[in-house]
């Protein structure tokens, strides 16, 4: 089965690469990074009292969001959204496992309802007054995969525009030897169901039995300063989308299952 | 592309009431409840739970114990219930290992591990060994371990959206199978109890410490609980009940309280409908999310006395079981299978003086009627809606 959708707007943001125009640069070679991480993005879409201490997954998810919606030239009000993270916040999933090793009665109650893994899909559609369905998917390793399929799959079922938002941050605490991610990394499309005659930007996403997935790895200078972040797979895909040039690339969506991507 | 009917061709749950369909249908004919008091952990809240027992003696087999823990524990339990494991092999065989995509939902998958973990850390700070399997300490652990159990190869994905995660599985993998992606999909929903949960509701002072009283004028508020659920979804079949429909919203609102109008629910049932091509009349049977909070039943309450004919019938199963959660979804999909699998309509255990809010459809005692269409509520936190649409027939 083949499911080819259109892309509208891109967008990308890691703490040594903030931005896709600067992200796209460095990529193909044209500019080099920054040599000082940035400062985490502001999510200027919440109220100001809320902006500093929202946790760092809505701050990368929002600003990712905000800029591929502004890419496609897109109210952000009318996009079902697809939020995908390989582990959530890791940095509040450290304060809950530690708070409830020592103070159990403590928890913050604001905390833990940001402990959940829609919390900044939640923020989203709160901040864009968006009741358009969203939702929040995990696949492990498979997260970036996964989540580009079901934002296609849905662009291709209800035959509308979906954003489709991915990240994942800085683990904290004893939790970063089982979950090890560094830095923060957030990634976003707008994809919009395409005729074939349409010119656009187009992906061809076609699955694919495999003996055991070899997906394409990520070659350019913006490679290892993603890296070490759990959603470091995306790289490759963006790798692509920076040159202008037709490619196709393969993503694991399971140990034995490729998603082949062309892209126009 | 029109979203299309699909069979159910096997379903389970297990939850405090018990395992399978057989013992959820007796509890739900004796009005007897799962639910106990609080004794999970070392220091618990005073609260009820709905908790499912011999989980900690029943370590998964051997071959899986890089995923054991009590979130799996669970979800194994579930899978060996009812035959469903046997009916998931079989369509495995039938349409092929890469053809059988798996959707799970949870709220937090396996973070009790971690939470041990953090009890049990060496003097440098080090996980215990014990618990150094990195796949249970992230989201995907579910999914993934269910994906393993039941030999499969192709797709297989966490939904983790709050209490609405294991009602979207139904969504996400009848849109697979629409798109050719996938033939059949197993869908289905695990939460465990674990400190998160407790301690987190209890910060949030919507724990109740009576047994939870949904759409009661006096209710206090809500009692966890932990179950397991699955289902087989596929296109064609000769028989089992029917996916109809489904709706997806969010309120735009809150990120822990319901939309006070219920805009987004709303929105959701009214797509759920559309697609299924229903009317309000033509639903028998509703079960509604109904977490004995305050404000999500008066929510909800209203949406049923605005929207529905006096004859459906809607109640809330959560005297039953607590609050499954990520779990909700699926335990309440198969209540609603059970329900117009044996024409029994499920009361509101617990229930003694009707809120306001509640119109006539809100039933305190069981029904035994005929029933054809029933709708399953869920809505969870950062404002996430679904509803879905089950029939007897189609």
């Amino acid at each position: 089965m083949t499911l080819r959708v259109a892309i509208e707007g891109v967008s990308f943001w890691a703490s040594r690469l903030p931005g896709w125009d600067i992200a796209r640069a460095v990529i193909l070679g044209e500019q080099a990074a920054p040599e000082a991480p940035s400062a985490r993005p502001s999510p200027t879409l919440l109220a100001p009292t809320e902006r500093r201490r929202a946790p760092d997954t809505v701050a990368v998810a929002l600003e990712v969001a905000a800029r591929a919606c502004e890419a496609a030239g897109r109210k952000p009000s009318d996009l079902p959204s697809v939020f995908a993270s390989t582990h959530g916040d890791l940095a509040i999933s450290d304060y809950m496992c530690s708070t409830l090793a020592t103070t159990p009665t403590l928890i913050s109650p604001i905390k833990f309802h940001n402990s959940v893994h829609n919390a900044a899909a939640g923020y989203w559609s709160i901040g864009t007054g968006s009741l358009a369905p969203y939702t929040a998917i995990s696949a492990y390793e498979y997260t970036f995969g996964a989540g580009l399929l079901e934002a296609a799959t849905q662009a291709i079922c209800e035959q509308r525009p979906v954003l489709y938002v991915a990240f994942d941050i800085e683990s904290k605490g004893a939790l970063a030897s089982m979950a090890p991610s560094r830095g923060l990394l957030g990634a976003a499309l707008v994809l919009t169901p395409v005729s074939k005659s349409e010119q656009q930007r187009g992906l061809i996403l076609t699955t694919e039995s495999v003996a055991e997935c070899q997906p394409t790895e990520a070659r350019s200078a913006a490679a290892p300063l993603v890296a070490d972040n759990a959603l470091a797979p995306c790289l490759p895909f963006f790798e692509i989308l920076a040159s202008s040039n037709p490619r196709t690339l393969s993503l694991a969506l399971s140990r034995q299952t490729a998603l082949n991507v062309q892209v126009n | 592309m029109q979203s299309r009917s699909l069979r159910i061709t096997a379903y389970t749950l297990c939850s405090a009431v018990g395992d399978g369909t057989a013992a959820t249908l007796a509890a739900l004919r004796e009005r007897r409840s799962g639910l106990s008091k609080n004794d999970f952990g070392p220091s618990p809240i005073d609260t009820w739970i709905g908790r499912v027992p011999g989980l900690e003696e029943q370590p998964l087999p051997a071959e899986f114990a890089n995923w054991d823990c009590r979130n799996n524990r669970l979800a194994w339990r579930g899978l060996a219930t009812d035959g469903f494991i046997e009916a998931a092999r079989e369509a495995r065989d039938r349409y092929g290992a890469d053809r059988v995509a798996v959707v799970m939902g949870t709220s937090t998958s396996s973070i009790g591990a971690s939470e041990e973990a953090y009890t049990r850390l060496d003097p440098d700070g080090r996980y215990p060994a014990d618990l150094r399997r990195p796949i249970i300490h992230t989201p995907h652990s579910l999914g993934d371990f269910v994906q393993h159990a039941l030999g499969l190869t192709g797709m297989s994905v966490t939904v983790a959206t709050a209490c609405s995660s294991s009602a979207k599985v139904f969504a996400q993998a009848e849109r697979l199978i629409r798109t050719g992606l996938a033939d059949a999909a197993i869908v289905g929903g695990v939460d465990s109890l674990c400190g998160s949960v407790l301690f987190g509701f209890n910060s949030l002072e919507l724990v109740s410490s009576e047994q939870c009283r949904p759409f009661d004028v006096e209710r206090r508020g809500i009692n966890l609980g932990e179950a397991a659920g699955f289902a087989l979804l596929e296109k064609q079949a000769p028989g089992g009940a029917w996916l109809l429909g489904y709706g997806e919203s969010n309120d735009a609102h809150h990120m822990s309280t319901p939309h006070p109008e219920g805009v987004g629910a709303r929105l959701a049932l009214n797509d759920a409908l559309r697609r299924a091509d229903l009317r309000p009349e033509d639903i028998d049977y509703i079960n509604l999310h109904g977490t004995a909070s305050q404000k999500n039943d008066e929510v909800e309450a209203k949406i049923v006395a605005d929207l529905f004919p006096t004859a459906t019938c809607a109640s809330s199963t959560k005297g039953w079981t607590g609050h499954t959660l990520g779990a909700a979804g699926i335990v309440e999909a198969a209540i609603s299978l059970i329900a117009l699998e044996h024409q029994l309509l499920p009361g509101t255990l617990n229930l003694r003086v009707p809120d306001l809010a509640c119109g006539p459809q809100i039933q305190r005692d069981n029904v035994e009627r005929k029933a054809r269409h029933a709708l399953s509520f869920s809505f969870g936190f950062g404002g996430s809606n679904c509803v879905l649409v089950f029939g007897r027939d189609r």
